[in-house]
């Protein structure tokens, strides 16, 4: 890799994505450090998810640069000006990981398969080394002595543990989490929790976090984003954005959602 | 007890009709699965020569199908033989049927578990061979088990391009010994034998399919 350490590993830089005539990021600007743990937050429908799936190459968008370790996302030579061919996106997928609210495991496999199974067709590991990793991902989250029930049999704090093991077996160098509790029972929510807190002292993977758990939030990210309307409103350490908020926009939605 | 001399011949065409229904299963099923997943998966031009050939198959009567290939397409220096023609247009015809069904199957699967496979970085075609396809057949096997039932059935119509299946034969004995009574009886509980196998057939692919643990709510409805 040709870049530095220092050069942001995710960079929006006016970005603008609308659904028809609804716009849902407007002229964004974010950029994110390497190994930085960052937490979007904000009411339903101001752009976070949005801003993971773009990064997942899930949507497209209208305007703009983004960037992913100096990778543009789109190629100037590909057919339109915002368009890109499928061996490019295949090559940014490969360092984006992404973890979904409502998990989405492969019904049809085993929890191990649901591991394995990328790291063998996508990567072309052989199937002893995939495996090995595979029950490696397993034990860290808690599930090595489940790898051979399917999904169905797993409570949903599980399977998004698994989900989140089989994001990690692409060593992804981003780890995008797209309400990855709340889907979930109250009871179930904490061992989720767990494993992403053991995550974030990985000091090598970024991570991006959209969620609702503000306790969670506040304890394990660098920087917490406060969006409204498809930007960025404020941002800033947690500590500085939950005890004293700027914004009057930041102040009502952190007075509804602390009660 | 005359109709016990009726068994020889009508075994002989049950035998030919099950020849022939297996082989348009077979054959159809591999028509329905290009077709079907030509049109979810195909570029434009490919999945319009699937949408024809399900349409034209679909929206003509079997019965000219089998005479358009048997007594037009030699007039034309194309011909084969009556019991390749029989399989041939009986496989086309409920292969349109099945790719509809592939299809339809195939879009049933979520967009979320595109969505997965994509976060995973499958291509394309890995995405359909190991994600999207193995999920999409549990929800194709019910209506895949009626087609097949349903292809043993139209198989009778073989019998007017001259083939000796199990429906031919009981026209000539019946004309012969004028026992319709009998004769057609006998058919009927032939035909219902062959399908009973059928779905016995069917039912065992389909709970293979299944693999039990794979989807236990599905199971149950």
């Amino acid at each position: 890799m040709t870049e530095t350490s220092q050069a942001p590993i995710i960079e929006f830089a006016g970005v603008t994505k609308r659904f028809g005539a609804l716009t849902v990021l407007d002229d964004f600007n974010f950029s994110v450090a390497r190994g930085e743990k960052v937490t979007l937050i904000g009411p339903s429908g101001s752009g976070k998810s949005t801003v993971l799936r773009i990064l997942m190459t899930l949507e497209p968008f209208q305007e703009g640069r983004l960037t992913l370790a100096g990778m543009p996302y789109h190629e100037p030579n590909a057919g339109g000006p915002f368009k890109a061919s499928d061996s490019h996106l295949r090559q940014i997928r490969s360092h984006v990981g992404m973890v979904f609210q409502s998990f989405n495991l492969f019904p049809h496999m085993t929890v191990l398969r649901n591991v394995v199974e990328a790291p063998l067709r996508v990567l072309g590991l052989p199937r002893g080394e995939a495996e090995c990793r595979a029950v490696d991902l397993l034990a860290m989250v808690g599930l090595a002595d489940k790898k051979d029930h399917y999904p169905a049999q797993l409570s949903g704090g599980q399977q998004q543990r698994v989900a989140i093991a089989r994001a990690l077996a692409m060593r992804p160098r981003v780890l995008l989490f797209d309400e990855p509790t709340s889907a979930l029972d109250p009871q179930l929510v904490g061992e989720v929790l767990s494993v992403i807190r053991g995550l974030a002292s990985e000091h090598d993977l970024t991570m991006l976090l959209v969620t609702h758990e503000m306790r969670f939030a506040r304890e394990v990210s660098d920087r917490v984003c406060f969006f409204d309307k498809g930007r960025i409103c404020e941002q800033g350490e947690p500590e500085r954005i939950f005890s004293a908020p700027e914004q009057p926009r930041t102040r009502e939605f952190l007075a509804s959602v602390l009660g | 007890m005359e109709w016990l001399s009726y068994l020889p011949a009508l075994s002989r065409g049950a035998l030919i009709t099950a020849g022939i229904t297996l082989s348009a299963i077979a054959i159809g099923a591999v028509a329905a699965f290009a077709a079907g997943i030509a049109r979810v998966e195909g570029g434009r031009a490919l999945s319009l020569v699937a949408l024809c050939y399900t349409e034209l198959f679909r929206g003509t009567s079997l019965l000219v199908q089998l005479f358009w290939f048997y007594y037009a397409l030699p007039l034309v220096g194309i011909s084969f033989e009556p019991v390749a023609t029989g399989i041939l247009v009986l496989s086309l015809h409920v292969g349109a049927y099945g790719s509809e069904i592939v299809r339809g199957a195939l879009q049933s699967v979520s967009v979320q578990q595109h969505e997965a496979a994509r976060a995973l970085n499958f291509g394309r075609a890995q995405t359909l061979i190991h994600i999207t396809l193995p999920q999409a057949l549990v929800e194709m096997m019910p209506a895949f088990g009626n087609l097949a039932i349903e292809t043993l059935k139209l198989s009778s119509l073989v019998s007017l391009i001259s083939i000796a299946d199990l429906t031919f034969r009981a026209q000539s004995i019946r004309n012969l010994t004028l026992d319709s009574a009998g004769v057609y009886s006998l058919t009927l509980v032939g035909y219902f034998a062959m399908s009973l196998v059928l779905m016995l057939i069917m039912r065992l692919i389909e709970r293979w399919v299944r693999r039990g643990a794979a989807f236990p709510r599905a199971a149950h409805s």
